[in-house]
Protein backbone atom coordinates (compact mmCIF):
# COMPACT_ATOMS: atom_id res chain seq x y z
CA UNK A 1 0.00 0.00 0.00
CA UNK A 2 0.98 3.52 -1.00
CA UNK A 3 2.75 5.92 2.15
CA UNK A 4 0.93 9.39 1.16
CA UNK A 5 3.16 12.56 2.73
CA UNK A 6 1.77 15.70 3.43
CA UNK A 7 2.08 16.94 -0.17
CA UNK A 8 0.41 14.36 -1.41
CA UNK A 9 -2.45 14.54 1.12
CA UNK A 10 -2.38 18.59 0.12
CA UNK A 11 -2.97 16.95 -3.78
CA UNK A 12 -5.17 15.09 -3.34
CA UNK A 13 -7.51 17.36 -1.37
CA UNK A 14 -7.20 20.27 -4.55
CA UNK A 15 -7.49 17.70 -6.86
CA UNK A 16 -11.25 16.83 -5.67
CA UNK A 17 -12.27 20.29 -5.34
CA UNK A 18 -10.65 21.23 -8.84
CA UNK A 19 -9.13 18.40 -11.32
CA UNK A 20 -9.01 20.57 -14.42
CA UNK A 21 -5.57 22.68 -13.54
CA UNK A 22 -2.36 21.43 -15.22
CA UNK A 23 0.62 19.76 -13.47
CA UNK A 24 2.08 23.58 -13.83
CA UNK A 25 -0.47 25.41 -12.02
CA UNK A 26 -0.91 22.42 -9.46
CA UNK A 27 2.75 22.69 -8.80
CA UNK A 28 2.78 26.59 -8.17
CA UNK A 29 -0.20 26.01 -5.59
CA UNK A 30 1.94 23.89 -3.46
CA UNK A 31 5.28 24.98 -4.07
CA UNK A 32 6.65 22.83 -6.61
CA UNK A 33 7.69 22.34 -9.89
CA UNK A 34 5.98 20.92 -12.60
CA UNK A 35 7.60 17.55 -13.39
CA UNK A 36 7.94 17.06 -9.28
CA UNK A 37 3.82 17.65 -9.37
CA UNK A 38 4.07 15.31 -12.54
CA UNK A 39 5.78 12.58 -11.23
CA UNK A 40 3.29 12.88 -7.89
CA UNK A 41 0.44 12.71 -10.01
CA UNK A 42 1.61 9.70 -11.79
CA UNK A 43 2.39 7.69 -8.89
CA UNK A 44 -0.86 8.80 -7.75
CA UNK A 45 -2.67 7.34 -10.61
CA UNK A 46 0.01 3.99 -10.95
CA UNK A 47 -1.20 3.05 -7.04
CA UNK A 48 -4.70 3.33 -7.73
CA UNK A 49 -5.70 6.11 -5.60
CA UNK A 50 -6.35 8.55 -8.18
CA UNK A 51 -9.31 7.97 -10.26
CA UNK A 52 -10.94 9.45 -13.44
CA UNK A 53 -12.20 12.52 -12.77
CA UNK A 54 -16.03 12.94 -13.00
CA UNK A 55 -17.56 16.13 -14.34
CA UNK A 56 -19.71 18.02 -11.94
CA UNK A 57 -22.83 19.58 -13.91
CA UNK A 58 -25.63 21.94 -12.43
CA UNK A 59 -28.13 19.22 -12.49
CA UNK A 60 -31.36 21.77 -12.14
CA UNK A 61 -29.79 23.68 -15.08
CA UNK A 62 -30.12 20.56 -17.43
CA UNK A 63 -33.19 20.04 -16.80
CA UNK A 64 -33.18 17.14 -13.43
CA UNK A 65 -35.08 18.32 -10.51
CA UNK A 66 -34.59 15.58 -8.52
CA UNK A 67 -32.94 12.72 -7.62
CA UNK A 68 -34.26 9.71 -5.34
CA UNK A 69 -32.50 7.30 -3.36
CA UNK A 70 -33.76 3.50 -3.92
CA UNK A 71 -33.43 0.87 -1.30
CA UNK A 72 -34.22 -2.45 -3.49
CA UNK A 73 -35.16 -5.73 -1.59
CA UNK A 74 -35.56 -8.55 -4.48
CA UNK A 75 -38.40 -11.01 -3.40
CA UNK A 76 -36.86 -14.04 -5.18
CA UNK A 77 -33.37 -14.83 -3.89
CA UNK A 78 -30.21 -17.09 -6.25
CA UNK A 79 -27.74 -16.36 -8.23
CA UNK A 80 -29.49 -16.27 -11.00
CA UNK A 81 -32.09 -13.64 -10.30
CA UNK A 82 -29.03 -11.48 -8.85
CA UNK A 83 -27.42 -11.59 -12.44
CA UNK A 84 -30.67 -10.56 -14.38
CA UNK A 85 -31.48 -7.87 -11.76
CA UNK A 86 -28.00 -6.04 -12.00
CA UNK A 87 -27.98 -6.53 -15.62
CA UNK A 88 -31.21 -4.79 -15.95
CA UNK A 89 -31.30 -2.63 -13.67
CA UNK A 90 -27.63 -1.21 -15.15
CA UNK A 91 -28.64 -0.48 -18.33
CA UNK A 92 -31.90 1.98 -17.06
CA UNK A 93 -29.75 5.03 -18.36
CA UNK A 94 -31.94 7.44 -15.33
CA UNK A 95 -30.33 5.29 -12.64
CA UNK A 96 -26.80 6.71 -11.97
CA UNK A 97 -25.54 4.75 -9.34
CA UNK A 98 -25.91 0.90 -8.67
CA UNK A 99 -24.50 -0.58 -4.95
CA UNK A 100 -25.17 -4.54 -3.49
CA UNK A 101 -25.24 -3.68 -0.26
CA UNK A 102 -25.39 -5.69 2.91
CA UNK A 103 -28.52 -4.72 5.35
CA UNK A 104 -32.16 -4.11 5.37
CA UNK A 105 -31.74 -4.04 1.09
CA UNK A 106 -29.96 -5.98 -0.88
CA UNK A 107 -29.26 -2.30 -3.75
CA UNK A 108 -29.01 1.08 -3.63
CA UNK A 109 -30.18 2.79 -6.29
CA UNK A 110 -29.58 6.68 -7.37
CA UNK A 111 -32.10 7.48 -9.36
CA UNK A 112 -32.33 10.87 -11.08
CA UNK A 113 -35.84 12.59 -12.85
CA UNK A 114 -36.86 15.82 -14.51
CA UNK A 115 -39.90 16.35 -11.57
CA UNK A 116 -41.61 13.85 -9.26
CA UNK A 117 -43.93 12.51 -12.46
CA UNK A 118 -41.44 11.87 -14.15
CA UNK A 119 -39.51 9.76 -11.24
CA UNK A 120 -42.92 7.82 -10.65
CA UNK A 121 -42.77 6.87 -14.30
CA UNK A 122 -39.41 5.99 -14.14
CA UNK A 123 -40.17 4.10 -10.84
CA UNK A 124 -43.33 2.69 -12.60
CA UNK A 125 -41.91 1.47 -15.73
CA UNK A 126 -38.43 1.02 -15.38
CA UNK A 127 -37.92 0.00 -11.92
CA UNK A 128 -41.16 -1.71 -10.62
CA UNK A 129 -40.91 -4.39 -13.62
CA UNK A 130 -37.07 -5.60 -12.89
CA UNK A 131 -36.83 -8.61 -12.71
CA UNK A 132 -37.11 -10.24 -9.20
CA UNK A 133 -37.95 -6.83 -7.39
CA UNK A 134 -39.36 -6.54 -4.13
CA UNK A 135 -39.45 -4.22 -1.09
CA UNK A 136 -38.95 -0.39 -2.99
CA UNK A 137 -38.06 2.20 -0.40
CA UNK A 138 -37.98 5.87 -1.52
CA UNK A 139 -36.15 9.11 -0.04
CA UNK A 140 -35.86 11.94 -2.56
CA UNK A 141 -32.49 13.91 -2.03
CA UNK A 142 -32.91 17.40 -0.34
CA UNK A 143 -28.89 18.18 -0.11
CA UNK A 144 -25.26 16.41 -0.70
CA UNK A 145 -21.89 16.98 0.27
CA UNK A 146 -18.74 15.04 -0.71
CA UNK A 147 -16.15 15.68 1.93
CA UNK A 148 -12.61 15.04 1.55
CA UNK A 149 -12.35 12.07 3.66
CA UNK A 150 -9.22 11.10 6.01
CA UNK A 151 -6.41 12.25 3.50
CA UNK B 1 -30.52 27.34 -23.73
CA UNK B 2 -28.48 24.61 -24.22
CA UNK B 3 -29.33 22.80 -28.04
CA UNK B 4 -28.31 19.72 -29.91
CA UNK B 5 -25.02 20.39 -30.11
CA UNK B 6 -24.08 21.59 -26.50
CA UNK B 7 -25.81 18.40 -24.92
CA UNK B 8 -23.83 16.34 -27.46
CA UNK B 9 -20.33 17.44 -26.20
CA UNK B 10 -21.58 17.39 -22.37
CA UNK B 11 -22.60 13.79 -23.31
CA UNK B 12 -19.26 12.43 -24.76
CA UNK B 13 -17.53 14.92 -22.34
CA UNK B 14 -19.28 13.12 -19.27
CA UNK B 15 -18.29 9.64 -20.29
CA UNK B 16 -14.33 10.25 -20.89
CA UNK B 17 -13.60 13.37 -19.01
CA UNK B 18 -10.09 12.69 -18.80
CA UNK B 19 -9.84 12.67 -22.54
CA UNK B 20 -8.03 15.41 -24.23
CA UNK B 21 -9.57 18.34 -25.94
CA UNK B 22 -8.76 17.65 -29.36
CA UNK B 23 -10.37 13.61 -28.72
CA UNK B 24 -13.51 15.37 -27.34
CA UNK B 25 -13.92 17.14 -30.14
CA UNK B 26 -13.77 14.47 -32.42
CA UNK B 27 -15.81 12.50 -30.48
CA UNK B 28 -18.39 15.15 -30.54
CA UNK B 29 -18.20 16.31 -34.19
CA UNK B 30 -17.31 19.43 -33.58
CA UNK B 31 -13.85 21.66 -34.44
CA UNK B 32 -11.71 22.54 -31.72
CA UNK B 33 -12.77 26.14 -31.33
CA UNK B 34 -16.25 25.56 -31.39
CA UNK B 35 -15.63 22.79 -28.29
CA UNK B 36 -13.13 25.63 -26.31
CA UNK B 37 -15.93 27.94 -27.01
CA UNK B 38 -18.93 26.17 -25.95
CA UNK B 39 -17.52 24.69 -22.82
CA UNK B 40 -16.56 28.24 -21.91
CA UNK B 41 -19.89 29.48 -22.49
CA UNK B 42 -21.37 26.26 -20.64
CA UNK B 43 -19.13 27.45 -17.28
CA UNK B 44 -20.07 30.89 -17.64
CA UNK B 45 -23.96 30.09 -17.38
CA UNK B 46 -22.71 27.46 -14.53
CA UNK B 47 -24.21 23.91 -16.50
CA UNK B 48 -20.65 22.69 -16.55
CA UNK B 49 -19.40 23.38 -12.59
CA UNK B 50 -16.14 21.73 -13.23
CA UNK B 51 -14.07 17.96 -12.97
CA UNK B 52 -13.18 16.56 -9.68
CA UNK B 53 -10.67 13.78 -8.51
CA UNK B 54 -12.32 10.67 -7.10
CA UNK B 55 -10.05 9.41 -4.33
CA UNK B 56 -9.86 5.27 -4.39
CA UNK B 57 -10.06 4.56 -0.68
CA UNK B 58 -9.21 0.97 -0.64
CA UNK B 59 -5.99 2.00 -2.98
CA UNK B 60 -5.48 4.20 1.27
CA UNK B 61 -6.57 0.82 3.20
CA UNK B 62 -9.67 1.77 3.44
CA UNK B 63 -11.03 -1.38 3.23
CA UNK B 64 -14.72 -0.93 4.68
CA UNK B 65 -17.44 1.10 3.16
CA UNK B 66 -20.68 1.72 5.29
CA UNK B 67 -23.94 3.48 4.68
CA UNK B 68 -25.52 4.70 8.01
CA UNK B 69 -29.20 5.82 7.43
CA UNK B 70 -30.11 7.84 10.23
CA UNK B 71 -33.31 9.24 11.33
CA UNK B 72 -32.82 12.72 14.02
CA UNK B 73 -34.88 13.61 16.85
CA UNK B 74 -36.73 16.39 14.93
CA UNK B 75 -38.76 17.37 18.40
CA UNK B 76 -35.69 19.74 18.72
CA UNK B 77 -35.61 22.70 16.26
CA UNK B 78 -32.00 22.44 15.54
CA UNK B 79 -31.75 18.84 15.26
CA UNK B 80 -30.76 19.03 11.78
CA UNK B 81 -28.44 21.66 11.51
CA UNK B 82 -26.36 20.80 14.69
CA UNK B 83 -26.05 16.81 12.95
CA UNK B 84 -24.61 17.92 10.06
CA UNK B 85 -21.95 20.47 11.63
CA UNK B 86 -21.23 17.81 13.61
CA UNK B 87 -20.74 15.21 11.20
CA UNK B 88 -18.53 17.19 8.85
CA UNK B 89 -15.61 17.10 11.52
CA UNK B 90 -15.64 13.75 11.11
CA UNK B 91 -12.86 12.79 8.72
CA UNK B 92 -13.91 9.28 7.80
CA UNK B 93 -17.12 10.59 6.67
CA UNK B 94 -17.25 11.13 2.82
CA UNK B 95 -20.51 11.77 1.99
CA UNK B 96 -23.62 13.61 4.01
CA UNK B 97 -27.38 13.43 2.50
CA UNK B 98 -30.18 14.64 3.97
CA UNK B 99 -33.52 13.26 2.37
CA UNK B 100 -37.18 13.63 2.03
CA UNK B 101 -38.66 10.27 3.03
CA UNK B 102 -38.18 7.88 5.26
CA UNK B 103 -34.83 8.44 6.81
CA UNK B 104 -33.62 12.08 7.31
CA UNK B 105 -29.77 11.69 6.73
CA UNK B 106 -27.42 9.42 5.09
CA UNK B 107 -23.63 8.96 5.80
CA UNK B 108 -21.17 7.16 4.06
CA UNK B 109 -18.36 6.07 6.68
CA UNK B 110 -15.04 4.45 5.55
CA UNK B 111 -12.70 2.19 7.49
CA UNK B 112 -9.70 0.34 7.21
CA UNK B 113 -11.44 -2.67 8.93
CA UNK B 114 -14.25 -3.98 10.80
CA UNK B 115 -11.89 -2.96 14.46
CA UNK B 116 -11.42 0.58 12.88
CA UNK B 117 -14.95 0.70 11.88
CA UNK B 118 -16.30 -0.13 15.50
CA UNK B 119 -14.16 2.56 16.66
CA UNK B 120 -15.20 5.10 14.58
CA UNK B 121 -18.94 3.85 14.56
CA UNK B 122 -18.79 4.08 18.81
CA UNK B 123 -16.62 6.63 18.91
CA UNK B 124 -17.49 9.16 17.22
CA UNK B 125 -20.82 8.42 15.38
CA UNK B 126 -23.00 7.47 18.46
CA UNK B 127 -21.92 10.25 19.98
CA UNK B 128 -23.57 12.44 17.03
CA UNK B 129 -26.05 14.91 17.72
CA UNK B 130 -29.99 14.36 17.93
CA UNK B 131 -29.47 10.73 16.70
CA UNK B 132 -33.09 8.95 17.47
CA UNK B 133 -32.33 5.54 14.92
CA UNK B 134 -29.29 4.76 12.86
CA UNK B 135 -29.25 1.38 10.68
CA UNK B 136 -26.07 0.55 8.53
CA UNK B 137 -26.28 -0.78 4.93
CA UNK B 138 -22.64 -2.95 4.38
CA UNK B 139 -21.10 -2.07 1.14
CA UNK B 140 -20.62 -4.72 -1.17
CA UNK B 141 -19.95 -4.18 -4.25
CA UNK B 142 -20.60 -1.14 -7.04
CA UNK B 143 -21.89 -1.74 -9.93
CA UNK B 144 -22.49 1.55 -11.22
CA UNK B 145 -21.07 4.75 -10.39
CA UNK B 146 -20.45 7.05 -13.28
CA UNK B 147 -23.44 9.05 -12.16
CA UNK B 148 -23.82 10.50 -15.56
CA UNK B 149 -27.04 12.43 -16.31
CA UNK B 150 -29.34 11.11 -19.40
CA UNK B 151 -28.91 14.01 -21.59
Amino acid sequence: MIDLDQTDRALLRVLTEDASQSAGALGRQLGLSQPATWRRLRRLREAGVLGAPRLVLDHGALGFGVSVFLGVKLATKGRVSLEDFERAVTAIPEVQTVEHVLGLYDYRLRVVARDIPDFERVLRRRIMTLPGVGNVEANVLLSEERRPGPI
Amino acid sequence: MLDDVDRRILRQYQAAPELPAADLAQRAGVTASTLARRLQRMQGLGVLRGLRAQVHWPALGYELEVSLRITLDKTQARAFDEFLAAARNVPEVIEIQTFLGVVDARLSVIARDLAHYQQVYRQRILTLPHIADIEALMHVATLKSDEALPL
